[in-house]
């Protein structure tokens, strides 16, 4: 069971003939429980690349598979949006109803669950996100964080396998950033559900199993979080920020200290400067 | 948490009349009205008021609150009363100026006061005691029968809700903008008023933007948990009549008897 | 010159049972050129402060003076010392509103009711701010550019208006790391240029990278305001106002707590990087 994308191109319909396709012959495997961060910059096309994945956008060319069904057939595709769940950036724009739960419920509505069913599992779904004492609530009145732990139940509640989250942080306070986190960390952890995460922060895309790094419409490359966030040079090229740990590490290898090369933690930093003792 | 379901005016509580069916609520809330408007005599209406006071007291809602939400409201009620007791012909009882007062117009400018002020009472205390979402609830159920002959039930009802949810948030956005403008001089309270209307652009411009960029995110949002239209949805919440629902029919249906009879009653009998 | 608060307090839908005070007897002063953060959490009430500064709310007591004038009074000089402050919200590119970035660019120089040569330098100085060729894009809708641009044109039309004091609130909020190192280049440029900047962020990074001093609110009150050093070695008080410490003092923290005598109120990389070797040579020096 996994989620595979071939050779996709995506070209946006009213795009000048002259314009770079958006995504251009993309290949990417995920596995099912794998826990992928994709970053780069905006107009990269990881936006594009996510809203592939449930079949929100269609391939122009090539085709993107979940559990061997084609996007492109639309036979398939109520089963792959229940199976791909996503969470978009902008909390506000996403949750339907004007009751907590009531919105959570609104995928499994659509799926035809019966109401007991239901039930269970937006009790179930709020449970994971630790939202179920705002069951009643209005959501407007939530923080960005709660909402978009709302918004992680309402996938939670139609059985996805999968989570696509596209930068559900960009619009958060530090505080709702962790909320946020900490319950994709955890999903992925206790529960084996995948995780594909668009992110801007690295701090985000350390806790991933893989990250891929995308330009102008291809994956440039990808790795553990490791291979990539060692690689300063290439991610400040990008534009893209570079792990503290990292830096300091680059410094003080730069002054002489014998580190090693995969520091990206704080945690291994120390580790390494006590070898040093 | 009183304003915590938003909007509206309802007030969260467990009496009997909220535990209604929203359904039971607005058929009995039109059989009430329509009750009003066969009445004719004072006996009728002691029945009807007695009716009203009783609901109102079952759904704890404090009698302050309904006669706050009647507040704005008592100039419609004072000014038809008062046109009633001066165009009814009949026994004069005094001359202001061309205006005659008759005794007919005070018994019809009362009758007619106190048919308004039941109507908006009762009304109100729908809304009072009744989230939006099961208003909205009960008017697509009660509107489904009809969808075969074209009435577009659900997509009203979604309609309503995503009204409902998003209100809110475009208020805090109209605020935000105002005040962005503001910010760069713009003056929305002052001149003349096709000034205003003019210097109502720079608001009304981003805020049309802005509520077409939200549901364009929002119908993407909505076809990711498979949204697909009304067919074959299922609720979370059914509704279900209950021994209430079946009480409160056999109530309503017993006054209007009342009132029908008493009714004929005059007319027949001249009682 | 600056800006003064005096014991404003500012409560929220007063004699209702709405009532609500979101700010509580906030005293301080933002001198001319200074670069001023104001940080703390959602609900903080650093919002509400920051609308009190060019007038958009008034205080429920206390007083708002810049340069010395009370702001909130019905006095013409009232108005001229409110339109030195100038506010950029969040995301302010949801109050484009003209069909061309020109005349959106030139909206509030006309509402100050300077001439249209004046208006028409101003346009040409703020989009050079913003980076936009004048002949190229002052005809082109602000609608089409990218996030990125769309942001800049959108601070190019508070710059058009010339304040002393400007406020950002979270300029750089939704950008990528690439457009928001853009915005604080140009914001900087500002500052060096004259202009006394007042930055609203959640960003401790950004903030201890460019601020001067800064003031910490919680609960409605300013709790602490200090230089970025003094306010980032108060980890606790941080902690309790929901905030966080800048990525680089983390990390010092982490070392110091694994033994190293590492000085850990340093803000900068490179000096992070002095302090380490120090901290480190030393310990080999004892042995």
């Amino acid at each position: 069971m996994q989620i595979e994308v071939k050779n996709l191109c995506h070209h946006y319909v009213g795009a000048e003939d002259n314009q770079p396709p958006a995504l251009d012959h993309v290949n990417l495997t995920i596995d099912e429980g794998e826990f992928v961060a994709i970053i780069g910059t905006n107009g990269s096309g990881k936006s594009t690349l996510a809203k592939h994945l449930n079949g929100l956008l269609l391939p122009s060319e090539g085709e993107c598979l979940v559990d061997g069904m084609s996007t492109l057939d639309y036979e398939y595709i109520w089963d792959i949006r229940q199976k791909v769940g996503m969470v978009f950036q902008n909390p506000d724009n996403q949750l339907v109803a004007t009751v907590v739960e009531e919105d959570v419920a609104f995928g499994p509505e659509n799926n035809g669950v019966p109401p007991e069913e239901i039930r269970r599992r937006v009790d179930d779904a709020l449970r994971r996100v630790g939202m179920e004492a705002f069951r009643d609530h209005a959501p407007h009145r939530l923080s960005g964080g709660q909402k978009q732990r709302i918004a992680i139940a309402g996938a939670l509640a139609m059985d996805s396998r999968w989570l696509v989250l596209d930068e559900p942080t960009a619009m958060l306070d530090p505080q709702g950033r962790q909320e946020v986190l900490g319950i994709v960390k955890r999903l992925h952890k206790e529960e084996g559900i995948g995780i594909v995460y668009i992110t801007h922060y690295m701090e985000e895309a350390v806790a991933a199993d893989r990250v891929v790094v995308m330009k102008n419409g291809v994956i440039l490359t990808e790795g553990t979080p490791h291979e990539i966030f060692t690689q300063t040079k290439m991610l400040e090229e990008l534009g893209l920020t570079v792990p503290v740990a990292t830096l300091l590490a680059d410094r003080l290898r730069a002054a002489g200290l014998d580190l090693p090369q995969n520091i990206i933690t704080d945690e291994e930093l120390a580790v390494a400067l006590c070898q040093l003792r | 948490m009183l304003n915590d379901i938003t909007l509206g005016q309802y007030i969260p509580s467990n009496s009997l009349i909220h535990r209604l069916d929203p359904r039971t609520k607005i058929i009995g809330l039109l059989l009430y009205i329509s009750g009003i408007f066969i009445v004719e005599s004072y006996l009728a209406y002691a029945f009807l008021g007695a009716f009203g006071i009783t609901v109102v007291r079952l759904s704890e809602v404090p009698i302050k609150m309904i006669l706050r939400s009647l507040k704005p409201l008592w100039f419609i009620v004072l000014f038809t009363a008062l046109i009633h007791l001066f165009v009814t012909p009949g026994t004069p009882i005094m001359t202001v100026g061309s205006f005659t007062m008759t005794w007919e117009g005070l018994d019809q400018g009362l009758l007619m006061g106190i048919r308004l002020l039941l109507l908006m009472s009762f009304a109100t205390l729908l809304t009072y005691t009744t989230s939006p979402i099961a208003l909205t609830d009960a008017i697509e159920r009660l509107l489904k029968p009809l969808s075969r002959f074209g009435v577009p039930a659900h997509e009203l009802a979604m309609m309503m809700t995503i009204a409902l949810r998003f209100i809110p948030t475009l208020i805090d956005e109209t605020d935000r903008i105002m005040k962005a403008q503001r910010s760069r001089g713009a003056d929305f309270s002052s001149g003349s008023l096709l000034r205003r209307v003019r210097c109502l652009i720079p608001l009304l411009v981003p805020l049309f933007i802005s509520a077409f960029r939200r549901a364009d995110e929002l119908a993407v949002a909505m076809e990711a948990r498979c949204y697909r239209g009304g067919d074959h949805r299922t609720r979370m919440h059914t509704l279900a009549y209950t021994s209430l629902d079946r009480n409160a029919y056999i109530a309503v249906f017993v006054l209007l008897a009342i009132i029908i009879a008493i009714r004929i009653g005059k007319t027949c009998y001249g009682m | 010159m600056s800006i003064t608060l005096n014991n404003v307090t500012h409560t929220y839908m007063t004699g209702t049972p709405f009532e609500r005070t979101a700010i509580k007897n906030v005293s301080f002063s933002i001198n001319e050129g200074e670069f001023v953060a104001i940080i703390g959490h959602t609900g903080s009430g650093k919002s509400t402060l920051v609308q009190h500064l060019n007038g958009l709310l008034s205080p429920t007591t206390g007083t708002v003076t810049v340069d010395g004038i009370d702001i909130n009074t019905k006095k013409a000089e009232s108005l001229a010392a409110r339109r030195k402050v100038g506010m950029v919200f969040q995301y302010p590119e949801y109050q484009l509103f003209e069909e061309t970035i020109a005349a959106d660019i030139a909206f509030g120089p006309r509402n100050f009711g300077l001439n249209e040569d004046e208006v028409d330098e101003r346009v040409r100085e703020a989009m050079d701010f913003a980076d936009l060729d004048y002949e190229q894009y002052a005809q082109r809708s602000p609608f089409q550019l990218s996030g990125g641009q769309m942001r800049r044109v959108a601070i190019a039309g508070v710059i058009a208006l010339k304040p002393r004091y400007l406020i950002l609130d979270e300029p750089a909020a939704g950008l990528d790391p690439i457009g928001k190192r853009i915005i604080f280049d140009k914001i900087k440029g500002l500052h060096e240029h004259g202009t006394t900047v007042i930055l609203v962020s959640h960003n401790m990074d950004d903030v201890a990278k460019m601020a001067d001093r800064i003031f910490v609110m919680h609960q409605g009150v300013l709790a602490a305001n200090g230089t970025p050093k003094e306010i980032f070695a108060q980890r606790d008080l941080l902690k309790e106002a929901g905030l966080d410490v800048p990525p680089v003092t983390e990390t010092l923290r982490c070392l110091k707590e694994h033994g190293f005598a590492v000085d850990d109120t340093v803000l900068d990389i490179d000096e992070a990087a002095k302090s380490v070797l120090q901290a480190v040579r030393g310990d080999r020096h004892a042995e």
